[in-house]
């Protein structure tokens, strides 16, 4: 019965954000605030990700960018090869002038099939190997958070010394086409649009699915006591470690929808600080809850265009600020809000009968 | 359900920066044993249980069902049929009773059965439930369970674990008489078919339930035999005598201090 009820739910929630994306928002935006909420419609695939890996798994995941760049240049390296056109280098190579052809890494990335699994495959498979030896090391907590964080700043590092192959601090800039389509088309534009909503929907679906499973369960497991999971005779770095790689998948997949939706992608979208604001967006909705991590993540990501263009230096105040009241007074962010009201006025209920009893 | 198998330890020896706190120390259980472990404060019960299970490492050799231990992961032993509680119930706060029992069964299961729902109740786990008479509360987080179900709980774990030895770190401490019983009382019907060891500090519940006991001293073995033949160890008395606990052995029961 209660089943029947969440599951009818489940759907009834689907089918209402499929109306609100596909129809509502379409209808009601502008091609610019639409193309907006496309960008903030892959930060809340990141936050997806997040919701699992975080809020579920205990692991916090300071260093998406590191995933979500992957994720992004894999797509935008690809889409500047095509867009030079067959045997001409990607306009900023000419520009800074060293390489008379492709480097050998970026040769692949001429194939789009090769480089649309690339998007999802390649930070699901760097996620693998640093997690491996992560979770093995039995890295925990706060220096799991700053580890990940700094391969992120070290990976936005990299990119930024290697101008001549990546484009620098500026990153690969003025991505014309996509898979043929001229981004420049509002229609196409549309599309993209579409595709995000599309590709969000399927990845909280897909998150759904993982976390009522009985790994989901296991997960939190973990998440409340990782030695007794391994005294059941479970590995918990195997646990973990699936939480990561998935987690990985879906931010790079966010990069790399995240490259036609804004026409770019630079170190700067994948350091430190956007890194932070990634998790900013769980944590204020509710890490542990995919509506909350969902919406936190699109409701920050719109309240930061719209306060930056205002007060470009406060914001950045501002959302630390939010972060850190989030975190301190309400841990289960925005989502939990409803429970932990229902507990306060359960409790004053409680005390208030309790008072009549005595005074009786 | 498989045969329980003996542990047979031999000169066990953990330390810790210099300081030993098992030293030497023989223990043969047999297969379908209820021992208790007893001895003072810092006697080295818990380190040894921790050896046992991988947590710690250890030199000497202890064998379970004829297979080598030592050096293995905690979870490759746990796997090996192995199960433990700790001082501190430990269990999944913010899971249900079910989703605890339901994970403690399910370290075999394959990826498949892992990425789907747990639509009904395993069988064992349902017997586990019943066993531990928790029936009632299987939906209930396990956070908001009360201590001595919380242990109760941890027993049930290891039951659907299908554990052939089951180490317990005092497992009644903190409960009322009746709850002590009912512990007691379990553990025989438990150890009809598994092996049990478990670490007391109360005398009375010993009396009542021990099969065998062995006593460990400053990481030593003291003393093993019944419990008459223990309380009447002139050893034993001795260590005790000049312990808080003096009349525990040989007299009434004292709560642990
Ligand atoms: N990780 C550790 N590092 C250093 N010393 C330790 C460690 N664990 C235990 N000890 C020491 O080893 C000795 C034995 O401790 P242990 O916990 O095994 O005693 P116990 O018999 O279980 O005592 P209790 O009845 O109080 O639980 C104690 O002196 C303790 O301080
Ligand atoms: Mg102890």
């Amino acid at each position: 019965m209660t089943l029947l009820h969440g599951r009818a739910r489940t759907w009834a929630g689907f089918a209402g954000a499929a109306v609100l994306l596909f129809a509502l928002a379409p209808l009601a935006l502008t091609d610019f605030r639409l193309g907006l909420l496309a960008k903030y419609l892959c930060t809340a695939m990141v936050a997806v990700g997040i919701c699992l890996a975080w809020g579920r798994g205990g692991l916090l995941t300071l260093g998406q960018g590191l995933f979500f760049g992957l994720g992004g240049y894999a797509m935008a390296m690809h889409l500047k090869i095509a867009d030079a056109g067959p045997g001409n280098l990607p306009d900023f190579m000419q520009l800074y002038g060293t390489a008379t052809e492709l480097p050998w890494w970026w040769r692949p990335f001429a194939n789009p099939a090769f480089a649309l699994a690339a998007t999802v495959l390649l930070p699901m498979a760097v996620a693998a190997l640093l997690g491996s030896f992560i979770f093995r090391r039995r890295v925990k907590g706060a220096y799991f958070a700053i580890l990940s964080q700094a391969l992120a700043a070290a990976f936005a590092i990299w990119l930024i010394g290697q101008q001549a192959t990546t484009g620098g601090t500026n990153g690969l800039t003025d991505i014309q086409g996509f898979f043929g389509y001229d981004l420049d088309d509002p229609v196409n534009q549309r599309t993209v649009y579409f595709v995000i909503a599309a590709a969000l929907l399927l990845l909280i679906a897909l998150a759904r699915q993982l976390i009522h499973s009985r790994y989901g369960e296991l997960l939190v497991a973990v998440r409340d006591s990782e030695e007794r999971v391994r005294f059941l005779g479970y590995d918990p770095a195997k646990v973990k470690l699936v939480a990561y790689v998935v987690a990985a998948g879906m931010a790079g997949l966010a990069g790399a929808l995240f490259v036609p939706a804004v026409g770019i992608i630079s170190p700067a979208m994948i350091g430190i600080v956007p890194s932070i604001e990634f998790v900013i967006g769980a944590a204020v909705g509710g890490r542990a809850s995919l509506v909350g991590a969902v919406l936190g993540a699109i409701g920050v990501a719109w309240a930061k265009t719209a306060l930056s263009e205002e007060f470009p230096a406060a914001w950045t105040y501002f959302q630390g600020l939010l972060f850190i009241v989030a975190l301190a007074f309400l841990p289960g962010g925005l989502a939990s809000l409803g429970g932990v009201l229902r507990r306060r006025r359960d409790r004053q209920r409680k005390a208030a009968v309790v008072a009549v009893g005595e005074a009786a | 359900m498989s045969e329980p198998a003996g542990l047979e330890i031999h000169q066990l020896r953990v330390s810790f920066d210099g300081f030993t706190a098992v030293d030497g120390v023989d223990l043969d259980v047999r297969p379908g044993d209820l021992r208790f472990l007893i001895g003072p404060n810092g006697a080295g019960k818990t380190t040894l249980v921790d050896a046992v299970t991988g947590l710690v490492k250890a030199e000497g050799s202890v064998r379970f069902g004829g297979a080598e231990l030592l050096g293995r992961s905690v979870h490759r032993i746990a796997r090996s049929g192995i199960g433990r509680t700790f001082q501190t119930a430990t269990v999944f706060e913010e899971l249900t009773v079910l989703q605890n029992l339901d994970i403690a069964a399910g370290a075999g299961r394959s990826v498949w059965t892992m990425l789907r729902r747990r639509n009904d109740v395993p069988e064992p786990v349902a017997r586990a439930l019943e066993t531990i008479g928790l029936t009632k509360l299987a939906g209930s987080p396990a956070g908001t369970l009360a201590h001595g179900q919380k242990q109760w709980l941890e027993i049930g774990m290891l039951l659907v674990q299908d554990v052939r030895l089951l180490l317990l770190d005092e497992p009644v401490a903190g409960m009322s008489h009746d709850e002590r019983q009912a512990t007691g009382e379990l553990l025989e019907r438990i150890s009809a078919e598994r092996t049990v060891v478990v670490i007391e500090h109360d005398m009375d519940f010993m009396r009542s339930f021990a099969r065998s006991v062995s006593v460990l001293h400053a990481g030593r073995l003291l003393s093993e035999g019944t419990v008459a033949e223990v309380q009447a160890d002139p050893k034993v008395q001795e260590v005790y005598l000049g312990h808080a606990a003096a009349e525990t052995v040989t007299g009434v029961a004292v709560q642990e201090a």
